[in-house]
């Protein structure tokens, strides 16, 4: 009985995910101002239905993820980003 | 306290040419009569996210200026008071955002010398 949860065999390979070490891109790339006029560059921040991503899906440090949500909610205030949609990518 | 300033406002697209002209034409005297103005941008006619009083669409303008804190309430008063305009933002800049909006113009000013 005990031995045969050692060679217990996969169907399929089981796919580790490599954790790719997460950085956060305003550190790295010296932005210091996130502005709230272009849409384009606050929507790598947001999903599909609009929503903010978490800091641990972008990986960015709290400071500027606070720059960035600041940012965001000014931009739904003038309707340059919606408050909530479907199929935003 | 003379801060500088960044102000948006989003006017209905119902008006016609002149009519947005004049509205934008006394937001500028009043700014530039209170305060000094440093930039000012027209995005011209936007379609907006979602819909504001029932309109998808709507005439932005910018204008980036610097004025003593007061002046801010008496802005905004206006801005309530018209009622051409749907919605406004003032927003104070702080030092990245100065130097991040004097890179851009430098930047447009060298596109338009090409």
């Amino acid at each position: 009985m005990a031995q045969n949860n050692s060679e217990i065999r996969y169907l399929t390979p089981l796919a580790v995910e490599v954790k790719k070490k997460k950085y956060c891109r305003f550190l790295r790339s010296r932005i210091k101002y996130v502005d709230y006029k272009d849409p384009q560059f606050l929507k790598k921040f947001l999903n599909e239905q609009g929503k903010i991503l978490p800091r641990r899906l972008t990986g960015t440090s709290l400071k500027y993820h606070r720059k960035v949500a600041q940012a965001v909610k000014r931009a739904r205030h003038l309707a340059l980003l919606p408050y909530v949609t479907d199929m935003m990518k | 306290m003379i801060n500088q300033y960044e102000t948006v406002f989003i006017a209905t697209p119902v008006l016609s040419e002149p009519q947005m002209k004049e509205t934008v034409e006394k937001f500028k005297k009043y700014i530039s009569e209170n305060g000094e103005l440093v930039h000012e941008e027209d995005w011209g006619l936007r379609k907006m996210a979602y819909s504001i009083q029932k309109k998808t669409t709507g005439f932005y303008h910018l204008f980036e200026f610097k004025a003593d804190g007061s002046f801010i309430n008496k802005l905004e008063t206006e801005y309530r008071r018209d009622e051409k305009i749907m919605r406004f933002l003032t927003f104070k800049m702080d030092k990245h955002a100065v130097a991040y909006s004097e890179k851009k113009r430098r930047e447009q000013e060298s596109k338009k010398e090409e």
